[in-house]
């Protein structure tokens, strides 16, 4: 991730968030904030009151067409049927293989008009691979990523914040929904969607209107938040990051994704290899930890059993919320189940953990 | 922009500091590295009586994004560490250069002080690692 080659880019927020005190890094080629005030402090706003995250970096696909339910049918691995216009739904964008191109994001605008929102460091790649299948289907599949720039106010207090700001009624809007509207004045696409664990929204608007609508939240108390707590949130709630949790070696099966495998829909790519995964088991698991030593446990970090490696950390760090050190590791299909407890390497040193209920956290509703 | 590195330390360049006083110096990391690392979250230190050699590994201190090697400034031995680091690792946060010290080492070769920094020099030092 951190390799990158020239000057990197910059979202319509850059110069906002040096205004703010964000602390600038590399993060897949992009100058993004890993932290402004510290990122327990964000994450715990974020948890008890509203932060604000600049993921404008995210790319957006629009997939157009009077065959577009069928591409993204035979694409994905949910149920595309099942969206109306007005609905999102997340899934996984997959090899002929079962394997991850990309988890991503599909919004309904209209019955032949949908809105894909993928991983930064995959929008160029998810592209080609949408092309790719395109065929003899009738549809137009355009990259918008430079039409939109993209804000997440997160947090109990997100829609008591973000309200005033819109002509949108946010209260109507429920999980997984969206409206369009104006926000700050300006045509805006907002849906009850995050990567945090708590309730919020997403905001899509057009990149010059993003700084005064960032520094307008900020004035009414939403903290400006980075990519650090952004990554011990959606860890928290054990929300999947690609490139680390989930990749091209990985299904949707194995990442404990089954509820975006849809088996009943028809063929896709991947279906029988899933439906293989499914009815004989995976040979391994995404499962949550708790560490039982001390220390942290972080991505790359090996499972070890008699001196062999049977498993890997995917994901790790020491949760805000519950103070403990938690993480995502990939286990044996036989040792996976709660209360196993294995060995974890860390730098030379043996660490047990215990596969915990997931997810760490789960905000009361 | 460091106004307040204390004069009376020297500085490594791994960003330790040494506070000396007779042949015991008390040892942490700077104010620079405890903002470059952000919220500390766990400390692990040398047991009390381990020998160390000056520029050796000594520890690990991490934070929510990273881990980082502790370096020992001077040779010696430890003689105590801080504990109340177990339950308030931000204590390296909110006050690296008191309450937040790591260890304490007898030095066995208290002129290995005069091959740390300044303050001046290691202002200078910082000044030039930020700008990288």
């Amino acid at each position: 991730m951190s390799e990158s080659h020239g000057p990197l880019k910059k979202t319509p927020l850059n110069a906002v968030e040096k205004e703010l005190g964000g602390k600038m890094v590399d993060f897949g080629g992009w100058e993004l904030p890993v932290q402004y005030s510290g990122i327990l402090e964000e994450h715990e706003a974020v948890r008890t009151k509203a932060g604000v995250f600049d993921v404008s970096h995210m790319g957006e696909i629009t997939v157009k067409g009077p065959q577009a339910l069928e591409f993204l049918q035979k694409t994905t691995s949910n149920d595309v049927s099942q969206l109306t216009d007005g609905r999102a739904q997340y899934t996984g964008l997959l090899y002929p293989n079962g394997t991850f191109v990309d988890d991503i994001i599909i919004y309904r605008i209209a019955e032949h008009e949908y809105f894909i929102v993928v991983n930064a460091s995959n929008a160029d790649k998810d592209l080609a691979w949408f092309r790719s299948q395109q065929e003899i289907l009738d549809v137009a599949v355009v990259n918008e990523s430079a039409n939109w720039a993209q804000l997440a106010i997160q947090g109990p207090d997100a829609e008591k914040k973000l309200q005033p700001l819109t002509d949108i009624h946010l209260s109507k809007i429920k999980y997984y929904r969206f409206e369009r509207g104006n926000v700050d004045h300006a045509p805006a696409i907002v849906s009850r969607t995050g990567y945090t664990g708590e309730d919020g929204f997403e905001v899509y608007i057009a990149p010059d209107h993003a700084p005064k609508l960032m520094k307008k939240l900020v004035h009414e108390g939403v903290k400006p938040c980075g990519l650090g707590a952004r990554d011990t949130l959606r860890l928290e709630a054990k929300m999947a990051l690609y490139g680390n949790d989930i990749d091209d070696t990985t299904t949707p099966i194995q990442a404990d994704l089954a509820w975006i495998v849809k088996l009943d829909k028809g063929a896709f790519n991947g279906h029988d290899v899933l439906a293989k995964e499914k009815a004989d088991g995976p040979p391994r698991k995404l499962v949550g930890f708790e560490l039982l030593d001390r220390g942290i446990a972080r991505h790359g970090f090996k499972i070890v059993e008699g001196g062999k490696e049977i498993g890997v950390v995917t994901s790790g760090t020491h949760s805000p919320t519950l103070k403990k050190s938690i993480g995502l590791a990939y286990l044996p299909l036989d040792k996976s189940a709660q209360g196993s407890e294995f060995t974890i390497d860390i730098r030379g040193k043996e660490a047990r953990a215990r596969v915990v209920p997931t997810p760490f956290y789960k905000r009361a509703k | 922009m460091s106004s307040s590195i204390p004069e009376d330390n020297r500085y490594a360049k791994s960003h330790e500091y040494a506070h000396a006083e007779g042949d015991v110096a008390m040892v942490g990391i700077t104010e620079y590295a405890q903002k470059e690392l952000g919220d500390v979250v766990m400390v692990e230190l040398p047991a009390v009586g381990t020998q160390i050699d000056a520029n050796e590994e000594m520890g690990t201190i991490e934070s929510v994004k990273a881990v980082s090697d502790l370096f020992a400034p001077v040779s010696g031995e430890v003689i105590e560490i801080n504990e109340a680091l177990t339950e308030k690792p931000d204590l390296v946060n909110t006050d690296p250069y008191g309450d937040g010290w790591l260890v304490k080492i007898r030095m066995s070769d208290p002129s290995e002080l005069d091959e740390l920094m300044g303050a001046d020099e290691y202002d200078e030092y910082i000044e030039a690692e930020s700008a990288k």
